[in-house]
């Protein structure tokens, strides 16, 4: 037993020639988000406070695609989302078409806890942050020249990315290969944690697909795609949105758990390697007895973890090459 | 084997004493969507094209609270959202926050086959409708007067419901607000497997009745309101908020696939041992053409038919 945590800042096609000053702050990013929530977790902070927090340093990083350094939609514009879930109480929150709120998965806490509804959006999403006073800025603050960039190759290439690594393509050498639909691959972020206690819970945060349609839900926040938890473990998805909703991801680890008895990492590991097209899908599960699964089926995907006993591990690529 | 088609109207507090001017148009609309439901399978239409089909029909009549007939936000206003999903695919799409377009589940459907998006809401949705050019009409078309009526009884019960047995006309038709005082309510949905085993669902609604601006529920969530796959397609209704928790429709086709329970056990576990009493009812059909329609409320309008010619309509 023990707690444990999982955080991820998106799966996709990353380029293993990735430059180091893109490697780098993200990295230590992911260290850094990791022991906030080791400490937290160390003091006994609930798991649910736990994931929100971890989410909410990582929507501040510009580095990852969520809050802050979100992609933009085809309009230049950000329309931002996130979910959260208790494993105990299967009670859940959820927001999109978030322009204006810092913290994405701090708003859909507040939708779980302060409201009779599990999911708000757009501008009703955006009043209710303003009647609870969580804290709102300008939509430019959101908005990082990277992801202008980024929005740019994509009109150009006419297609929706799923963002990442090919920051804007400064010269040949930093080009990545597009994975077989001509999609660059990009993540969100979440976070996954439980408590000595068996507890559970899952956050994940996204600002979404490059050039995504306004209006455009992937996901992140759909209860049973990109975020699941129950009493057996917690699930945060990361990768081709429209593929997740389309294989209820997270939902799955936890009823191939449920229904067929299978392990964690066999259910998470079923779910990326044999039930969703390759290239399309990365996740971070715990399990109520402490175990950690981080299976992806990308080239690569941002992510720790860290147990009680001591383990701890960042990680881009597979095998032990970081 | 053969076809199998089931579809409803809402689940919830039905009072066994609804008045006769409240039932019999609801249950000649069961009738008659099941009619355009059935000839469509005998006309071997593929069930993608049968569920929008029926769906569509539902949504024009207003005594069901999808599309004409939606209840209202607490603004006064309709928020209608739905989902379509094909089985033998796995192919989705959805919509929320539509306040103009008539049929929300069909641009669910141009969503699925003309974007490369599965969800779009609110006036990213409109927009997208009016690029489609789908049939849209002013806000008003969808607002009936027993929702403004409604609305009107929630804002002074100070809650929100999932609409159904009309408003309060005078002590004798007031039915009894189940446990958590919420007088509950639906949506539509239809659900069918073709000559070809091949599967489909789709959902549609206008959501609770003085919900919040921007209040999304399980209708247009895949897994939660509906769900179709190889084995079974399934339509929920009720109380949204539970369903999507539970991720309802998802619950059905997983035990199917994974523990290898047939469709009536797996729907009647997924409702009666997993869903708070007075929250859910659902549709399904299975690729082997069998039909399940459990329900934990007091009552849910619904319809089935089966090529063996069977047939029922039921509240």
């Amino acid at each position: 037993m023990g707690w444990a945590i999982a955080v991820h800042g998106g799966a996709g096609d990353i380029s293993r020639s990735l430059p180091h000053e893109r490697r780098q702050p993200r990295e230590e990013a992911l260290r850094h988000c990791l022991q906030i929530g080791i400490k937290a977790l160390q003091s006994n902070l609930s798991p649910l406070d736990v994931v929100e927090l971890v989410v909410r340093e990582l929507e501040n990083i510009p580095h990852f695609n969520a809050g802050r350094g979100s992609v933009l939609t085809s309009k230049g514009t950000v329309e931002m989302e996130a979910s959260i879930m208790d494993g105990n109480t299967m009670r859940c929150g959820a927001v999109s078409g978030l322009t204006t709120v810092l913290n994405a998965v701090s708003l859909a806490r507040l939708v779980m806890e302060k409201t009779p509804h599990i999911y708000l959006a757009f501008d009703g999403a955006e009043q209710f942050a303003r009647e609870q006073g969580v804290e709102i800025v300008d939509s430019s603050h959101f908005i990082t020249p990277e992801n202008v960039e980024r929005l740019k190759l994509a009109k150009e290439a006419n297609r929706v990315q799923i963002d990442y690594n090919a920051q804007p393509i400064q010269n040949d050498t930093k080009k990545e290969a597009p994975c077989a639909n001509g999609d660059s691959q990009i993540g969100t972020v979440g976070c996954v944690a439980v408590d000595c206690h068996g507890n559970l819970a899952s956050a994940t945060s996204t600002g979404g697909l490059v050039n995504k349609m306004a209006g455009r839900i992937g996901d992140t926040p759909v209860i049973g795609a990109g975020t699941y938890a129950n009493e057996l473990c917690a699930v945060s998805a990361t990768g081709k949105g429209e593929s997740i909703i389309r294989g209820t991801v997270a939902r799955d680890v936890a009823a191939l758990m449920e229904f067929k008895g299978l392990s964690l990492k066999e259910a998470a590991d079923c779910v990326v390697h044999e039930r969703t097209p390759k290239g399309t899908v990365g996740l971070i599960a715990v399990s109520a007895a402490g175990e950690v699964a981080m299976p992806f089926n990308t080239t690569g995907m941002f992510r720790g973890c860290a147990t009680e006993d001591g383990h701890l591990e960042v990680a881009i690529w597979s095998d032990a090459e970081i | 084997m053969g076809w199998a088609i089931a579809l409803h109207g809402g689940a919830g507090d039905i009072p066994l004493s609804l008045p006769l001017e409240s039932r019999q148009p609801r249950e000649e609309a069961l009738r008659r969507c099941l009619q355009i439901g059935v000839e469509a399978l005998k006309a071997k239409k593929p069930s993608l094209d049968v569920v929008e089909l029926v769906v569509r029909e539902l949504e024009n009549i207003p005594q069901f609270n999808a599309g004409k007939g939606s209840v209202l936000t607490n603004k006064g206003t309709v928020e209608m959202e739905a989902s379509i999903m094909d089985g033998s695919t796995k192919n989705c799409g959805a919509v929320s926050g539509l306040k103009t377009v008539v049929n929300a589940v069909s641009l669910a459907r141009l969503v699925m086959e003309k974007t490369p998006h599965v969800y779009l809401a609110f006036d990213g949705a409109e927009e997208f409708a009016k690029e489609q050019g789908i049939e849209t009409a002013d806000s008003s078309h969808f607002i009936t007067a027993e929702n403004v009526e409604r609305l009107k009884q929630a804002n002074e019960a100070h809650r929100v419901q999932l609409d159904y047995t009309q408003p309060l006309q005078n002590g004798s038709k007031e039915e009894r607000p189940n446990a958590n005082g919420d007088v509950q309510l639906g949506t539509v949905g239809c659900v069918s497997v073709d000559s070809y085993g091949n599967l489909a669902a789709a959902t549609s609604t206008g959501g609770l009745v003085n919900k919040r601006v921007g209040r999304i529920g399980d209708s247009p969530i895949i897994g939660a309101g509906t769900y179709a796959s190889e084995l079974c397609a399934v339509s929920c209704t009720g109380k949204g908020e539970a369903i999507l928790c539970a991720t309802v429709a998802r619950d059905v086709a997983a035990m199917m696939e994974f523990k290898g329970v047939p469709l009536e056990e797996a729907a009647s576990y997924v409702i009666h041992e997993c869903m708070p009493k007075g929250t859910a009812g659902l549709v399904a059909v299975s690729a082997a053409g069998e039909v399940a329609m459990p329900y934990n409320t007091t009552g849910m309008f619904r319809a089935c038919a089966t090529e063996d010619g069977y047939s029922e309509v039921a509240i």
